[in-house]
Formats: structure tokens, sequence, C-alpha cells
């Protein structure tokens, strides 16, 4: 694992819980930020939900887990599942390596995009990680 | 991000492994590196080439006087009596049921001389039970400050100490120890271990731990040796089906039942729980741990549901994704009528059964 340097970048917004979301059109994408694969360690295991299943913000969407840990991953928004990111079935450590680009997990149908609104900026999630992240 | 948890207590690396960059966790009270950079990565150069532990946490209980052996024969099911001076033994204090009180190594350092190097969790009940059913002539104490311990695994780990110990350590044989020294530092060189691996387990004076911490990284570095943390010991551990205690083992289980007959010598005579192996021996065990793979995608853990046949039959007891195998293994104890080779199992992950099967073990064996 390489050791990369904890960026925010600044076209995503955050959740507390550790999901980013890259908002295009009423398209996002939803991965987990660099702080959150950092915590969780080498991850070996991804399971994300399938193509067609209705979110509601903050819902469970899958689970991700590393060699030590399992943890959930939840809707940053609501909408529903269009992609799942097939490619980590067997390339799991790519959350580590790049969590922002290759290692995305989902990509959904916004239905709520004033929910964005409610999300953290790159500025306001780095200042919440760096208070302690939780 | 390295918050200072209350109450924790400190290995004498504390101060070297933080400055590591480990990431620190609370094992058993103590304030530990579960990883340096990677468990993955950590684990590999174990297995491929070497690591560097700091088990420190672990306790050691001195037991000494003429009528040690004598107690530590009625406290293990096997044979102390059998051990020579400079031998090592893995057996475990067990309770009246011959439960596991613990698993622990004894140290024979003299006729009368013995170290037990015990669990973190356990030091203060092993204590206080070894000194309850003390009598006559012997000593009991608790060494545990005395000592840190820095464990040196993998097939690199003797070319490695070679280079910084003062005594030739290649030919020292598995459980064999010697009272030497590391760069001029008195040390207890053990050739034992926790991962499968060639290796020693160096017991020193707290005080020195650090510079022989930091002389070992150094004479390893043109070998790829690594800081390990407890993450790796782990999986590293569980890949060669070495039981953890307060998973695999506990006051619940017997050797027979975890698979560890080796350690039970009844021909020694009456021992705490001699007559409940004996039993058991004789009419067979009702359940046995056994190790399995799953056969579909999913990470057993400690602690998940366990069936044979939809049947619920126990819990995994230890699971992971194996690093070196590249599978999900598990331990977990069945109904002996299931324990054998081949015998297909579920495990229920987060509400969805899961198969996999039973397996022989160890996971991994090294190439010898």
């Amino acid at each position: 694992m390489t050791e990369p340097k904890a960026s925010y970048p600044a076209d995503l917004r955050y959740s507390k819980e550790h999901e980013w979301v890259r908002l295009e059109g009423t398209v996002g994408t939803v991965g987990i930020t660099f702080y959150a694969q950092s915590e969780l360690g080498d991850v070996v295991f991804v399971d994300l939900p399938q193509k067609g299943r209705a979110l509601v913000a903050a819902e469970e969407l899958g689970t991700i887990e590393s060699v030590k840990a399992v943890s959930e991953i939840y809707a940053p928004m609501s909408g529903e599942v269009l992609e799942a990111n097939e490619s980590l079935r067997d390339q799991p450590e790519k959350v580590n390596a790049d969590p922002y680009g290759e290692g995305w997990l989902i990509k959904m149908k916004v239905t709520e995009p004033s929910e964005l609104e409610g999300l953290l900026t790159a500025e306001g999630y780095k200042k919440y990680v760096e208070e302690g992240g939780h | 991000m390295q918050p200072e948890a209350a109450g924790l207590r400190r290995t004498p690396l504390n101060a070297v492994i933080r400055k590591a960059g480990a990431k620190l966790v609370d094992f058993a009270g103590w304030e530990m590196p579960v990883q340096f950079r990677s468990v993955i990565d950590e684990h590999l150069a174990v297995r491929t080439r070497a690591g560097l532990f700091d088990v420190s946490h672990m306790g050691e209980i001195r037991v000494e006087g003429r009528d040690a052996l004598a107690l530590l024969q009625s406290l293990t099911p096997s044979d102390v009596g059998g051990l020579g001076l400079g031998q090592a033994q893995y057996t475990a204090l067990l309770t009246p049921q011959a439960t596991f009180v613990d698993d622990i190594l004894i140290y024979r350092r003299g006729e009368d001389r013995f170290l037990l190097c015990v669990n973190a969790s356990n030091t203060d009940k092993d204590f206080r039970y070894v000194r309850e059913n003390a009598s006559g002539s012997v000593r009991v104490e608790d060494a545990s400050a005395e000592f840190a311990q820095l464990a040196l695994q993998g097939p690199r780990a003797v070319v490695i100490l070679s280079r910084v110990a003062d005594q030739e350590v290649g030919s020292v044989p598995a459980y064999r120890f010697l009272e030497g020294s590391v760069r001029g530092v008195p040390a207890i060189l053990s050739r034992t271990g926790y991962t499968g691996e060639d290796g020693f387990e160096i017991y020193l004076a707290p005080d020195r731990a650090e510079e022989i911490w930091l002389a070992l990284l150094q004479a390893g570095a043109e070998d790829g040796l690594v800081p390990c943390g407890l993450g790796a010991r782990d999986t590293l551990r569980l890949e060669a089906r070495m039981l953890l205690y307060g998973n695999d083992i506990d006051e619940t289980v017997t050797p027979l039942e975890a698979g560890l007959g080796f350690m039970v010598r009844l021909e020694k005579g009456e021992f705490q729980g001699s007559g409940v192996l004996r039993r058991q021996k004789e009419r067979g065990v009702e359940r046995k741990l056994m190790g399995f793979e799953m056969t579909d995608r999913g990470i057993p853990r400690h602690g998940y549901p366990l069936r044979v046949g939809s049947r619920e039959v126990g819990q995994v007891t230890s699971g992971t994704f194996a690093p070196f195998l590249k599978k999900s293994i598990g331990l977990g104890y069945v109904p002996a009528e299931a324990a054998r080779i081949g015998q297909e199992i579920e495990v229920l992950i987060r509400g969805s059964a899961v198969p996999g099967r039973i397996i022989r073990t160890p996971f991994y064996k090294r190439p010898s």
C-alpha cells in the first residue's frame, strides 16, 4: 500500500460518515474518503448494492471490509443505484490506492439534489477530520 | 491523529512505535500498534522476509524452588518434567474441569527455575492461580515488569539476529533458548514464535528494549525487515492455526476439544482436569475445533454463527481474510460427527448464509 498524502478534492461533497459524492447533473458518484480508507487499512472485500436499488440518504448501502474490520457504507444522498463498481470484486485494493478515482463504489441517480447542501464542503470536511473525524 | 487513550498501559517501545507512525489500539488494556503501514504488507514480509513485533505486553511469571516442578506438573496437562534445561514447552494452565485458564510457554532455566510466558489479558489471573495452588518450597512472582519482549519472525530472522547477537543462534533448535545477549544486552533468545515462521522471541530488560529494537531494524534493513503490528500477528497465527485465548480457547473448552491433544500426557499422573481428559480420551469429545475455508464470497469473523446442515452449531471463533493464502478462512467448534475434512458448513454473515467447507489445518505450513 502506498502512502499518498491526505487529500480533499474541492469538487466533492462529504458526509460525516466519510463518504464523498461527485454530482454531475443528476448522476452522483459515491466513494469513501482518503481518511476513511486510511482508517480502515487494507480493503479486502466490498459488498455493494444491485442496480435499481432505491436509497434514502443516510441508509446503509453496503459494507466494506479490511483485514481487521467491517465498516458500513451509508448513502450520502437519496436516489437509485445506476451502477456498482464491479472491478472492486477482484481488486478491492483500489479503494486504498485511489479512493477518489478508480476506487469509487456506486453511481446513483440523485432524486433530491437539494440534499447536497446538507453535506460538507472540502474545507468543512478537512476541518471535521482534523478535529477527530467523529 | 493519535488520541492518547486514558488509562492504557504502554510498553517500553511505545515512543519509538509512535514515532514510526503506527496506528495504535487498545489491546487487553495496552496501547499497542495494530499496524505500521499495512497489515497485508506486514503479513507478507513475515512470510517472505522478516518482521519485528513488540510483544512486551505479554506477561512473565517466575516459578522457582524445590517444589516448582511439582506445582507446574499439577496445573498443566503436559510433562514439564521431560523439559530439559534450555527447553521451552507450549502448554496450558487448566481448571479442575480441564478447561483453559490460559495457554502458556514454559521455559526451564534451571533444575528448579521456570519462567512462564502468558497472555497479557490473563497475567493477573494466571499469577493468582499459580500462587493459590503453590505449596511447599516454591516462589511465584509476577516478573512482567522485568521484561520487554520482541518477536523477530520470518525466513530471514535467524540471519538478521546473527548479526547482532553475541552468541551463535543459528544452531539453536526450535523450542530451545539461549541465555545470551544482543549487542551486550542480556537476553533470553528463544526459537519460538506465533506466526508459523522460523524466528526468535527475545526477552530483555525494558530499559534496553528501544536500542535493541532499533539495532535489529537496522541490521535487517538489507533483508527487508519491517516493524509489524498486532494485525499481522493475528492473521499470521491464524493461517498457521495457532490459537488465540479468548477467541478459540477459554474456560469453557479443553485441550482435546481444541485439537491440542499433543500437550496432554495422561501417563504423567493426576493433574488439574486429568479425570475429565481421561474420560474425553476414552469416549471421544463431543465437539472439536476445526478449520474451514469459505467457498463463496464473504469473510468469517469472530462471533458469526456457524451452521452445519442449516443447524446452528456454534460460532466462528477466529476468522479472517488470509493475506498469504488469499482466501477467507476461519476456526470454529463443530459437533464430533461433523468434524471431518470436506464437511460443508455455512457462516451467517450479516443475515446471509455463506457456504464453506472444513479443510485440513494448518492452513499454512512453511516450506521445510
